[in-house]
């Protein structure tokens, strides 16, 4: 969940020069921990299966690297298997949150009914849910973990955007009154532009959430080759650099799934308050 | 001589009333037999201290809340027929642009929700936007432009699709002396270009005085008109006007009117 903090990227810079100055020191800061850790590792003599050296799991991502092109790489199919079920449930869930929401929004009645439903579902372990679908689906069907995926992500998605699409300034539907303006134009011209922040956002969260229901719905079973199982495997083989090294395939598709998200949000929304300091 | 031909009533109140919680303990009489005519082309300001009702007149006249009794009439019609009608534009005391719109496009609203196609949209949203001199900025989004600048987007929009009445609810309320200045020479110059009947809520008694051709003098608990005070400062208004004897005249008038009606509320606390 730290992730959608530490990673808002900056305002769009002015020249590469300015990119590079302001990357500089997260970079050197990512440096300076990889270093100390290999040389702690190595002066400590620190046992492989309490912590391997990251010159290690790096060998092991290069040694898989190689076996992509024959087809051979388990961590790679693994890596693939797991974004497909994290995709496939951001799509549902978040789909069927923004109609959902599009739904309770219009009808206050419905609205009021299930909301504190939402928000309290919103609060719940969803992830404990996650055996179930696997009985419900099938231990080995993506779709186990396309489920649980999706009810952790429609959750938040859905309760941001009943947010947007109520939380208009009394005054800017009272400009929509004053023109004698039709419920549709109102939602359409008013409601939904207003409600693509708050949108954003939970998809934001939602991109970050599904990556990690994927992998954590696997530890509870399912094929070899998905990201949960392969790092489960490994771990109770000792082959702890191979474990880490799908620690970091995870950690991977996770912030490029967030970065996806950010970028579409970026070209979406180009009025948005974050970029407002390039006026 | 020319024969002046007797001008259109466009706004008529008639023993206007306005309760706010009538069944309540907190009931609250925001407007107690309102009398008003309001002919086409005259620039109207409605003044008084918070609480006298002055802007919940405009939202009756602008069909945005409704009367407790009385009779209203804008344009001849019904207020809510007239909202239909898009017989008024109406100014808010915050811009309320849409910040997911550009410049144009903000202009280009009303245009769009009257179903104007898209030619006719684009040319007329040009053209309001010379008027509030604001052409170079048509493509800018509203934050990028100044307190005073969105302000005239929204006069632009307002005016866009050419209604008989402007409604302002103290549209420059928010903004400092020098521009506030600034934007009342200018709306009395789309006032003298335009014709249209603007009636202007404001609780500045110089901004009254140099705008409007009658002023409403308003006082609260319950909120009322007072006076209605003609305003005989020679037209065209420039800024020397503010200099001369007959504006000072004129804004001592208002004051002490309001001043009265101020002693008169706390008399009767």
């Amino acid at each position: 969940m730290q992730v959608q903090n530490t990673l808002e990227l900056p305002v769009a810079q002015k020249n590469w020069l300015d990119r590079v100055r302001y990357y500089l020191p997260t970079l050197l800061v990512a440096v300076a921990v990889l270093l100390l850790w290999e040389g702690l590792v190595r002066v400590l003599n620190i046992q492989q299966f309490l912590l391997p050296r990251p010159s290690a799991i790096f060998a092991e991502l290069m040694a898989e690297l190689r076996l992509v092109g024959a087809g051979e790489s388990l961590l790679f199919e693994a890596a693939g298997a797991t974004l497909w079920e994290a995709v496939g449930g951001f799509v549902l869930g978040s789909t069927a949150g923004l109609l959902v929401a599009l739904v309770t929004a219009r009808w206050t009645i419905v609205n009021e009914a299930l909301m504190p439903f939402a928000i309290a579902a919103n609060s719940v372990p969803i992830i404990a849910f996650a055996p179930i679908m696997n009985n419900w689906f099938g231990l080995t069907n993506p779709a186990s973990k396309m489920a649980i995926v999706s009810i952790i992500v429609f959750f938040p998605v859905m309760i941001n955007t009943v947010r947007g699409l109520t939380m208009v300034e009394p005054t800017q539907l009272e400009l929509m009154q004053s023109y004698a303006a039709r419920p549709f134009k109102i939602l359409f011209g008013l409601r939904i532009p207003n409600a693509l922040p708050y949108i954003f956002s939970a998809l934001r969260v939602a991109s970050s959430l599904s990556v990690i229901g994927a992998v954590v719905g696997e530890f509870f079973g399912g094929p070899r080759a998905t990201l949960g199982v392969f790092i489960t495997q490994e771990a109770a083989g000792f082959n702890f650099a191979r474990a880490w090294a799908a620690i970091i395939m995870a950690a991977l598709i996770g912030i490029s799934f967030y970065l996806l998200v950010l970028f579409a949000e970026r070209r979406l929304m180009p009025w948005h308050n974050s970029m407002r300091e390039t006026a | 001589m020319a024969v002046e031909t007797p001008r259109r009533v466009v706004i008529s109140a008639r023993n206007l009333n306005k309760t706010f919680n009538p069944s309540n303990s907190d009931v609250v009489i925001a407007l107690q037999n309102v009398n008003l005519d309001i002919v086409q082309g005259e620039f109207i300001s409605l003044i008084g201290p918070s609480g006298c009702g002055k802007s919940t007149l405009l939202r009756l006249i602008a069909d945005l809340t409704q009367p407790s009794h009385g009779d209203l009439t804008v344009n001849g019609k019904n207020p809510h027929q007239a909202r239909l009608d898009r017989d008024y534009g109406m100014v808010f005391q915050a811009a309320t642009l849409y910040d997911w719109r550009s410049v144009l496009k903000n202009v280009q609203l009303p245009l769009e929700i009257m179903g104007y196609p898209a030619s006719e949209r684009d040319r007329r949203a040009r053209e309001m936007l010379e008027l509030v001199e604001l052409g170079k900025f048509a493509h800018h989004y509203p934050w990028q432009l100044s307190g005073g600048m969105q302000q005239r987007v929204s006069i632009a929009r307002a005016l866009a699709f050419e209604p008989s009445i402007l409604l302002m609810d103290e549209p420059f309320g928010a903004l400092d002396e020098f521009t506030r200045e600034r934007m009342n020479m200018e709306l009395l110059r789309i006032w003298e270009q335009t014709g249209i009947t603007v009636i202007f809520v404001t609780h500045s008694i110089p901004e009254a005085v140099f705008l409007s051709s009658r002023v409403v003098v308003m006082s609260p608990r319950p909120g009322r008109i007072t006076q209605v005070v003609d305003n005989d400062v020679p037209y065209p208004r420039v800024f020397e006007t503010r200099e001369t004897p007959r504006f000072f005249e004129k804004v001592t008038e208002v004051r002490e009117l309001l001043r009265d009606a101020h002693l008169i509320d706390e008399a009767t606390i």
